[in-house]
């Protein structure tokens, strides 16, 4: 990597400013982009990095603060603008038409709408060209909805460079990737870099920066905290400008006392149907989850997790095989799995976790809304629930508008933690009724640092009062942390799951990506 | 059985079977044009009310067919209006809306006409669009213009949406708007641009009722047409040619019973006839449900900047 | 000054949002009334003299708002669930058919059974017969997805064509001279007068009882959570327990049954026979009255008694002035496009910036 910082400036933001009411998401942030450099815009969630770039890319306008590009004043708030500057964004959801041609999505917006006839055949010619030039391969008349995570990347990164963009923003590219195909990735990054293009990637996850970055600026609470070359920078650097504290490795807390089974899955499959995907099935699987245990399956999202976790969470009945709870099967309604004691934690808080419309007190109870605690011959024993939802308020801290305020308005944090502790929180009088089974689905996406450490500790403590816990997560780091066993989902398939000390960051990735398991390497 | 073939062969069916379709076709093609941008505009029967009165009104005042026409469209482009403000400016309930405009148009149509004709007991009438004999194809050359009209926009809206940049970016809107303004396209203008087309259209389709197929304006005119339309379109795929086989197949239907009921020996009550197109409109909903490849973003508001 | 999102709705908000849409709705009709050449303040003055004005007036009113009240709770509960019910209309005279089926007087209708027993029996058979009507269309919905727009719409038009064949034929009224209307209903089974000398009747009780009874059910009994989970975020829900699928179908029966009653009650209380015109578009009229109410089952009785007293006012005030009465539906159109906009007065605020 060369230090480009005597080429020219292609991009400079000054004293950019962005306030949604009384949130600052940026804060008089100043940066320099240079010809054929690789940026990091490194930072938490809600640092404000993809507000920035949005900013950038004219999807919102700024408060304050002007951007040039090549010395150009750029006009704000106009995706046209922006992309007739040079400057394209690979979204981290791709925004992209399923049901419209890879050619299609890409040429939209390109042509005058006065046009009588949209000139296909060149724009064809054109995208298989530039598609050449950067080493990525597509075909041009499929439908978006058919093509992988890695294919779709593709199409979004060749809608940059088909309009001649010479700076690129990435938001988060790796987030759905495997390990393997991230390596791609950077590959292609290099290409464009070689081919003289400027790129800002943003990114949480340390390691990657350090690896494909020229300088990193990282964001704290919408500030830029620091701005330094990423040769000679550590990651515990970074992770301290990230965080504002020192950061020391939260330390590994394996379990104490392992006990009985808990629960089985047993040679699964789920049924196939016209709507599953291939990426929303189960193919063979097998687990045991005992008591005083936490097992953590990594994976990128996508390879059937989520089949899995509706399995356990009394969504979906197995097509083949048998799930086991407490040795006999496993109810398959949400309510009689609620009342035998299993904890379910939903991946999408605001989607599936609660009703967003509807008061914090009923969403408090809403799991156990029909049983004799909270509700009698059909009528809500509203006192009962009422004073159960503050319960649960005040033992997992929920802060926000009160217990009638609609539950959207809670913030992610706090939704998470009422979700929680409706979870994990046995009714008023009916203490010393632990959950036995706890199914956590990506608990801690998108949470600040206090938040998921707050998580963390509530499901170790669960743990060790002794529940069995399942720990789904696409954050590898999470997985090691907390993980005693540790296995792996791709396409359906759930690798051996094996003890924590039997994987490396290797063999866990190519697990990832579906390579057949080698031996063992005992390895830290 | 024989009733039938003697129907069938009379050529006479066949010219009331494309008058029949033609409005169908044209309401159908304005809903599309809406739908194909992501908006529902239940709005339509009260605009193909709307239409069908102001059209009239036009000719009856003295001014000419074609002025009629232009007229109604207008009309229907201003009702679109309101309904492109409501539903993509204040990204409000597109249900609720076009239920709104429905109601709307059709109680200020009526009042409209009670305030203009305080006294009259049957409508008035108008001299209405002449078959079209310098044409000598049979069964169209016994249509009128507007029918030709309908049938020549089938291609050239096919045209539009799939080979021009206007039409793709209007797919584009209805597939994916946020994907859609991060390229450059004017999300807001180009739905708006799309309900106000479509509308347009609608109100051609009521005018065509008072203009072209009867010459007066009567209450009940339109009596569900509309709502038939917007069940065509799922039929139709949100094509426009599959849209003319569904107006051609339903209007062969509708004629059907039509020469059944007078043709037939009184054992059927006549009202059971009439429900025919109503329920055929509902089966064809019912059969088409599985596969139907909506619009991904159809029926959901789209918030500039929120994503 | 900037829009911006409340965290939390309003409650000062939702009051004044639909009467801000009804003022603005008045006030805007007036060019109407300039356009049929009659003084604005007359022709107002005589729409609510003709409405609330006199005891005869409110008593018009009250009789008119009678099915208004119960349609309007039909769309408020559908419309909770998100189950757009557009077919009230054809439900309402499903609902009267069966009243007169199960009560008639003669000519092949009616039970012969005691009172006590016949009238509830008379209202079971017109709720089941709406929800009937309802229930196809929500199934269809949930099943394979079929939007119940379209097809509660086009049973609109199918039921009102079967009632024509019944008056024709099986239940035609053979002392009436070739009126088409139906078989009266038995004597006993009518409605007695809530104030006498007038034609208001105890279906308002009837009506105003289930407006609380649908209330009570929404907001504190476990159906009730069911029912506005479902509605406002099916996934969330049916996480929660909820079965959503059987409650869509509590609300198809629910809705259906209250438009059917609306039909039962118009029968039972006001004409005692079924004739075609018997209703004036009250069911697409509830929809209006629904969200005016904010589908509020309380605020359903209110903005009833205001669309009756529109309705009801018109129809004196063209008498009195000359306006055509259709000036009501445009009012009450109008009122549904304003209120829809004035419902953004309690999601979002005015800022100084």
């Amino acid at each position: 990597m060369s230090p480009p910082s005597s080429s020219p400036v292609v991009l400079q933001l000054h004293g950019i400013t962005k306030r949604f009411g009384p949130l600052v998401a940026n804060d008089s942030i100043s940066l320099t982009l240079h010809r054929g450099e690789i940026v990091a815009l490194l930072g938490e969630n809600g640092a404000g990095k993809s507000t920035l770039m949005s900013i950038l890319f004219g999807h919102y306008v700024a408060d304050e603060g002007e951007i040039t590009v090549r010395g150009q004043p750029l006009p704000p708030g106009q995706p046209r603008a922006s992309l007739a500057a040079g400057i394209g964004m690979v979204h981290q959801h791709f925004a992209l038409a399923d049901n419209l041609s890879v050619l299609d999505n890409i040429i939209v917006g390109s042509e005058s709408l006065l046009r009588l006839q949209s000139a296909k055949r060149q724009a064809r010619a054109k995208l298989v060209e530039v598609a050449r030039q950067f080493g990525l391969v597509v075909d041009p008349d499929a439908r978006v909805g058919s093509l992988s995570v890695g294919e779709r990347q593709r199409v979004e990164i060749l809608k940059a460079l088909y309009r001649g963009a010479k700076i690129l923003i990435l938001d988060e590219p790796t987030a759905v990737l495997t390990p393997q195909e991230s390596e791609a990735l950077f590959a292609t990054l290099s290409q464009m870099v070689a081919q003289g293009l400027s790129i800002i990637f943003i990114s949480h996850k340390l390691g990657e920066v350090l690896r494909v970055a020229d300088r990193v600026a990282v964001l704290r609470h919408g500030k830029l905290v620091a701005e330094a070359p990423t040769a000679g920078s550590t990651q515990a650097q970074l992770a301290q400008w990230m965080v504002g504290e020192a950061v020391s490795l939260p330390e590994r807390q394996p379990a104490a006392q392992v006990g009985g089974e808990v629960c089985s899955l047993r040679h699964v499959h789920t049924t196939a149907s016209a709507k599953s995907t291939a990426r929303d099935r189960l193919v063979d699987v097998s687990l045991v989850l005992k008591a005083g245990e936490l097992v953590a399956i990594a994976g990128v999202s996508g390879n059937g997790q989520v089949a899995l976790a509706d399995m356990l969470c009394g969504m979906r009945r197995p097509g083949q095989g048998t799930v086991q709870y407490l040795g006999a099967p496993m109810p398959a309604s949400a309510v009689a799995l609620v009342a035998q004691g299993v904890a379910r934690i939903p991946e999408d808080r605001h989607g599936t976790g609660v009703v967003g419309d509807l008061p914090v007190w009923e969403n408090a109870v809403s799991e156990r809304l029909r049983s004799p605690w909270f509700s009698r011959w059909g009528w809500v024993r509203r006192a009962q629930a009422r004073s159960q939802a503050q319960h649960v308020s005040r033992q997992f801290d929920v802060r926000g508008g009160g217990l009638d305020a609609p539950a959207r308005s809670l913030s992610g944090g706090n939704m998470q933690k009422l979700i929680l502790g409706r979870a994990l929180l046995a009714p008023q009088g009916a203490e010393g009724v632990a959950p036995r089974l706890i199914v956590a689905h990506q608990p801690t996406w998108g949470l600040d640092i206090g938040a998921v450490r707050f998580v963390h500790q509530q499901l170790l403590a669960a743990r060790d009062a002794g529940a069995a816990v399942l720990l789904i997560s696409d954050d590898l780091d999470e997985v090691l942390a907390l993980g005693d066993r540790i296995g792996v989902m791709h396409e359906g398939h759930l690798s051996p799951v094996l003890p924590f000390a039997d994987w490396s960051r290797e063999t866990i990735g190519l697990a990832m990506a579906g390579s057949p398991m080698t031996a063992p390497v005992h390895q830290r | 059985m024989s009733d039938v073939m003697d129907i069938l062969a009379n050529a006479s069916f066949w010219v009331a079977v494309l008058r029949t379709a033609t409005p169908l076709l044209l309401g159908t093609l304005g809903v599309l044009l809406c739908e194909r941008a992501g908006v529902l505009n239940l709005g339509i029967e009260g605009i193909m009310v709307a239409g069908a009165f102001t059209g009239w009104l036009t000719v009856y005042a003295g001014h000419g067919l074609w002025t009629g026409v232009l007229v109604a469209a207008l009309t229907g482009a201003v009702l679109g209006s309101l309904h492109a403000w409501l539903t993509v400016g204040l990204a409000l309930s597109q249900h609720v809306s076009g239920l709104g405009i429905t109601m709307l148009a059709t109680a200020l149509s009526y009042y409209g006409y009670r305030v203009s004709f305080p006294k009259v007991n049957t409508p008035p009438t108008i001299t209405p669009f002449e078959a079209m004999d310098w044409l000598p194809i049979p069964i169209l050359g016994d249509q009128t213009a507007l029918t030709l009209l309908a049938l020549l926009l089938v291609p050239l809206l096919a045209w539009v949406l799939f080979r021009t940049p206007l039409g793709l970016a209007v797919r584009m809107v209805g597939e994916n708007p946020q994907a859609a303004e991060g390229q450059g396209v004017a999300v807001m203008a180009v739905r708006s641009g799309a309900i106000i087309a479509g509308s347009a259209l609608m109100g051609v389709a009521g005018a065509f009722l008072t203009l072209s197929a009867f010459n007066a304006f009567f209450f009940n005119m339109v009596n569900g047409r509309g709502w038939i339309c917007v069940a065509l379109v799922v039929f139709a795929s949100w094509r426009p040619g599959k849209a003319l086989l569904g107006a051609l197949l339903f209007a062969f239907f509708d004629a059907l019973q039509l020469r059944l009921q007078q043709s037939g020996d009184g054992l059927v009550p006549y009202q059971f006839y009439l429900m025919l197109p109503y329920l055929l409109s509902i089966l064809a909903l019912v059969l088409v449900a599985r596969k139907a490849a909506y619009p991904q973003a159809l029926m959901k508001p789209y918030r500039k900047g929120e994503r | 000054m900037r829009i911006e999102k409340r965290a939390t709705p309003s409650k000062l908000a939702m009051v004044a949002a639909p009467l801000g849409a009804v003022v603005f709705t008045l006030a805007i009709s007036g060019l109407l009334v300039l356009w049929a050449g009659a003084p604005v303040g007359a022709t107002y003055l005589a729409l609510f003299k003709g409405a609330f004005g006199s005891l005869f007036a409110l008593s018009e009113t009250l009789t008119r708002a009678v099915p208004l009240i119960l349609t309007g709770l039909a769309a408020a509960v559908a419309f909770r669930a998100r189950l757009f019910n557009i077919g009230a209309e054809g439900q309402l005279y499903a609902g009267a058919v069966a009243a007169v089926a199960v009560g008639g007087m003669h000519g092949g209708t009616g039970f012969e059974l005691p009172i006590y027993l016949l009238f509830p029996l008379m209202l079971l058979a017109a709720a089941l017969a709406g929800a009937a009507l309802l229930l196809g269309p929500a199934l269809m919905k949930t099943k394979l997805g079929v939007d119940e727009v379209v097809t509660t719409l086009l049973l609109n038009f199918v039921m009102l064509l079967a009632v024509s064949y019944l008056l024709d034929g099986p239940m035609k009224d053979p002392m009436a001279m070739g009126w088409p209307q139906s078989v009266a209903l038995q004597g006993d089974l009518e409605l007695g007068k809530l104030i006498a000398q007038t034609r208001l009747h105890n279906g308002l009780l009837i009506a105003v009882g289930l407006a609380v009874a649908l209330w009570l059910l929404l907001q504190r009994a476990v159906p009730g959570f069911d029912i506005r989970a479902a509605g406002a975020n099916p996934r969330a829900a049916a996480f929660a327990g909820v079965p959503v699928t059987r409650t869509v179908v509590l609300v198809a029966l629910l809705s259906g049954g209250l438009a059917g009653l609306a039909g039962a009650i118009e029968v039972a209380g006001r004409t005692s026979y079924l004739t075609l015109d018997m209703s004036p578009g009250y069911g697409y009229s509830g929809i209006v009255i629904a969200m005016l109410a904010g589908l509020h089952p309380l605020g359903v009785v209110a903005s009833a008694v205001f669309v009756a007293g529109m309705l009801v006012g018109a129809d004196s005030m063209s008498r009195a002035v000359g306006v055509p009465n259709a000036i009501a539906d445009v009012i009450v159109a109008a009122s549904l496009l304003s209120v829809l906009v004035a419902s953004l007065m309690t999601q979002y605020r005015l800022r100084r910036k």
